[in-house]
């Protein structure tokens, strides 16, 4: 057992936990913080991405005691209060969802794309940075648009702050 | 239709809870002194279980049990059943072999259970079930339906000799071999519809809590249709009665059929909880998903179509073999039978149609309805013989099809179906012009000079949906009824609650049901909720699959809103001194027609609730309830056009231009209908040119992970170019068709019909990878 402190959405936490504890464990099963979720196990489907010190991480590809220290963001911390972050915005204007199971990790990893390229975003690159990400329901087609869609709005919110 | 009536393009009302990470799904649930179930799979595809040893299990950190197959049978748990009846051309029923929930004896598939842990977490369990020791001894295996029906292969179950399930058979043998002889020209043409894995982005999951005091169960559980998972596991396995067995399915992450079945791991954490006297929890791994989901399609086929002097289709003869997997999933038996070889006529008149459908277990992951179920299969095997006509005859696929299109409706078909109305021309004219058809010859020669090969191809799909008459399926064999429910539950404020048996796992039915109850009363949607998937709370219902929740579901709401409204505008009448016959609803106003005279919906209700001054004799309350059964299938169709580029020196496959012209009937929401549109497209391109599950010969799965399972990323489709035309469906008084599945039935054949054409070579496989792609291109 260890104790690893980390910030989560803000808020400091100590958990003692498992050496094997994964990340996403940590989160959802000591934190009940369910909104990221468990889709392959193996990297791939991207369903439990969260930031950690500001970049997109597979929750579920780290160990709990390698975000000792770390400053963790999860899906229940994007929004302001009542005001959706603009990328939750887009997703819902756009219906860039359907079962809402890979949304959270989309969201997320979509966040960080658009950081990581600014405005400089197109279609191709959008599918290309999603590679990461599956999903199942909506052929990605309101996804992209989405994506491109926030692109747009946090240039705006950026400018406005 | 109003902002939010039918037709309204309104964002969905379930979205807040997803995009903010509060979403419930079964894994998200924990229950007080919760056990972690893990379970214990057979590594062979078929072997003798000799013995299991759990002594030193049993004996390791949290662990609470370790339960086995035969204590399976010594409680008397039922095996699982398959709830269609089939029945051979020689008038023998079909061969169940038994399937227990936990194989006592003898496992037949990779990945079936042998035994459970029950422990204090889910970590400890897996670590004791590393230490549970199981005695195999392995036997010969199969896996492909070549293999299954040779002499002396391998044997699965001794209810079927030879690894027949049936030999069912459809249509007039005679009349179609009249037409075959006297045929100007036959095509003929031999495909494979690749096996795949459904992979629901949330895993499969199960929470089973017994209270012992009730003797009352509840089960949490990723289900598409809990109240057909109530009745299965009350009438047929043992769990509990009824009214001692409560199911719940919350959200539930994505379904494409999977979900629809009742699996042994519902059963065994039912049955352990009460057993170990704690709640018990189940998530499956990615891993046990491809090994434990039922699987979709895996049919080998050979079809011949005759055709006469003008091209015209006199005859199609289809002899199918289908994979079973090791055992009869709940509803697999009708797959490839009466959703398949019903559909074989296509958008096509075909005066004589006889199909052979011969049933086969392998021992391989149980097969059953996969997104489109039967239909994706009749409808590639006709579009791809289509096309191969069109290439054999010399004539352009579009005109070939129009030649044959079905025009006056209704249509009876020679294979059951009998097509309400629809417009095939229209649907084809607006993909054909949608993707500039004609101007294809010249985007070719200029992409030929680039060093590619561009290729276009049609698909002109139509499916039955709107699941369905239960007469009519209880005559071909089907076990249960599939009409549906509805309550409408009108509070005394005036809010209104929507209680469904269909059930919503992705489909935005707590954003759609509202627009018809805004349309008809002109309330805002936020004044309505949607209550499904608790058989606590809904009464009855079959759920949600073969696009049957809109044609099915919400008609059966209409019916009890009508029954409402009724009721409302005798009060409203009374309370207006009006006749009921002169009240309309309008702007959630009951009004004295052509008088100011009106009353608020909200006021109307309060009365029947106070019940102080209602119509005499009348009682109290406003709830009306409604079931549903459909007079007939409904028949979505429409034409895919695919334009796509192949690089001949690597065979990798891009997209040019895709586009989809359906006609769904009436559209409730057209942006969910089109986001409908946009996931099943990609799974029927997943499964042209990405997706297989594989098992070696010796029915070891090769692709059991994502790393070994080519899922469709963003970058490996397209955006789509969608339009609608529309015949409404004259059998449900919405005039709703379905669109749920449609993208995943007709886009496979789009895609394999562009690539042939860009290639030049007819013969091609799916999923054409670039490394197939490659070899055909370069084959002699």
């Amino acid at each position: 057992m260890s104790t690893v402190k980390l910030t989560v959405n803000g808020k400091a936490v100590a958990v003692d936990v498992e050496d094997r504890t994964l990340l996403v464990q940590l989160l959802r099963d000591h934190l009940n913080l369910t909104g990221t979720h468990v889709g392959c196990d193996t990297s791939q489907c991207g369903a439990c991405v969260v930031h950690m010190d500001g970049r997109a991480v597979k929750s579920c590809t780290m160990l709990a005691g390698q975000a000792d220290g770390a400053n963790v963001t999860t899906i229940e911390g994007i929004a302001k209060g009542d005001e959706l972050h603009p990328m939750q915005a887009a997703f819902r204007d756009n219906h860039g969802l359907q079962c809402g199971y890979c949304t959270p990790g989309m969201i997320m990893s979509a966040i960080d794309i658009v950081h990581r390229h600014g405005g400089q975003l197109d279609e191709p690159t959008v599918r290309h940075e999603l590679e990461g990400n599956i999903c199942r329901c909506t052929g990605y087609h309101n996804i992209v648009k989405a994506v491109l869609d926030a692109a747009g709005r946090m240039k705006v919110s950026q400018a406005a702050e | 239709m109003g902002v939010e009536g039918i037709g309204a393009r309104v964002v969905r009302k379930e979205d807040k809870r997803f995009i903010t990470g509060k979403g419930r799904y079964v894994d998200d649930i924990k229950l007080l002194g919760m056990t972690h179930a893990h379970f214990i799979r057979s590594p062979h595809a078929h072997a003798k279980v000799k013995g299991i040893d759990s002594s030193t299990a049993l004996k390791m950190p949290g662990v609470v049990a370790v339960l086995t197959g035969q204590q399976l049978v010594d409680d008397k748990v039922g095996n699982l059943i398959c709830g269609w009846a089939i029945t051979s051309k020689d008038g023998s029923p079909m061969k169940m072999g038994a399937w227990p929930a936990m194989a006592p004896e003898t496992v037949r598939f990779v990945g079936q259970a042998v035994a459970v842990v029950i422990a204090d977490s889910k970590n400890l369990a897996r670590d004791a079930a590393e230490a549970v020791v199981v005695d195999y001894e392995e036997l010969p295996a199969v896996a492909d339906v070549h293999a299954a029906i040779k002499a002396g292969a391998p044997q699965l179950h001794p209810e079927a000799p030879g690894n027949q399930v049936y030999d069912w058979v459809i249509g007039d043998e005679g009349a179609t071999d009249a037409a075959f002889a006297k045929a100007a020209n036959v095509v003929k043409l031999d495909v494979t519809n690749n096996r795949l894995a459904p992979n629901a982005m949330e895993p499969r999951a199960a929470i089973a809590d017994y209270d012992q005091a009730e003797e009352h169960f509840t089960l949490y559980t990723t289900s598409q249709n809990p109240h057909v998972a109530r009745l299965v596991l009350s009438a047929f396995y043992n769990i509990a009665p009824e009214h001692k067995l409560r199911v719940i399915a919350p959200d539930v992450g994505g379904g494409f059929g999977s979900k629809i079945f009742i699996y042994p791991e519902e059963m065994v954490a039912l049955w352990a909880s009460k057993k170990v006297g704690r709640p018990v929890k189940w998530t499956s791994d990615r891993t046990e998903a491809f090994l434990t989901d039922a699987h979709g399609r895996d049919h080998v086929t050979h079809a011949e179509m005759a055709f006469d002097a003008n091209n015209k289709i006199t005859g199609l003869k289809v002899k199918t073999y289908a994979n079973f997997g090791a055992y009869m999933s709940l509803f697999s038996s009708s797959v490839p039978t009466y959703l398949y070889a019903t559909l074989l006529s296509g958008q096509y008149n075909i005066p004589a149609i006889h199909a052979e459908v011969i049933g086969v277990y392998t021992n391989t992951t149980p097969v059953d309805a996969y997104r489109g179920a039967g239909r994706p299969e009749a409808s590639y095997l006709i579009e791809r013989l289509m096309e191969t006509a069109a290439r054999q005859l010399n004539v352009d696929p579009a005109a070939l099809r129009r030649t044959n299109f079905i025009t006056q409706f209704p249509h009876q078909t020679p294979v059951i179906m009998a097509y309400d109305t629809g417009d095939f021309n229209a649907s084809l004219d607006a993909a054909m012009k949608a993707i500039d058809y004609a101007g294809f010859p010249a985007r070719k020669a200029k992409a030929k000079a680039d060093g590619k090969l561009r290729g276009i191809g049609v698909s002109c799909y139509i499916e039955a949906c709107g699941i369905a008459p239960s007469k009519a399926v209880g005559s071909l064999g089907a076990g249960v009824g599939l009409w549906e429910s509805a309550e409408v539950r009108v509070n005394p404020v005036g809010t209104i609650e929507i209680l469904t048996g269909s059930h919503s796992h992705g489909q935005g039915h707590e954003t759609t049901f509202c627009q018809l109850v805004a349309d008809r009363l002109g309330v805002p949607i936020s004044q309505v909720s949607i209550v499904h998937g608790d058989t606590d709370k809904v009464q009855f219902g079959m759920g949600t699959y073969g696009s049957r929740s809109a044609a099915v579901g919400l008609t059966a709401i209409l019916k009890a809103m009508e029954k409402m409204e009724s009721k409302a505008k005798k009060i409203a009448a009374h309370a207006l001194e009006a006749s009921e016959a002169d009240i309309v609803i309008e702007n959630g106003e009951f009004k004295v027609t052509g008088t100011d005279k009106a009353i608020a919906f909200p006021m109307v209700a309060l009365a029947a609730y106070t019940a102080h001054n209602l119509p005499e004799g009348m009682e109290p309350g406003l709830k009306e309830s409604a079931f549903y059964d459909p007079t007939n299938f409904t028949f979505p169709a429409g034409t895919y056009i695919c334009e796509l580029e192949v690089d001949p020196g690597t065979g990798k496959t891009s997209f040019v231009n895709f586009v989809a012209a359906d006609d769904f009937g009436r559209l409730i929401n057209p942006m969910i209908v089109e986001g409908q549109v946009h996931g099943g497209l990609v799974q029927g391109i997943g499964q042209a040119l990405l997706e297989h599950a594989i098992y070696d010969a010796n029915g070891q799965p090769v692709t059991a992970s994502f790393m070994d399972y080519a899922m469709p990323r963003a970058d490996d489709v397209p955006s789509f170019n969608l339009s609608h035309t529309t015949t409404l469906c004259p059998g449900n008084p919405l005039g709703i068709k379905g669109c749920g599945e449609a993208g995943a039935i007709g886009a496979s054949a789009a895609v394999i019909n562009a690539i042939t054409d860009a290639i030049g070579k007819n013969n091609l496989e799916m999923p054409a990878t670039p490394d197939r792609v490659w070899r055909t291109i370069h084959a002699a």
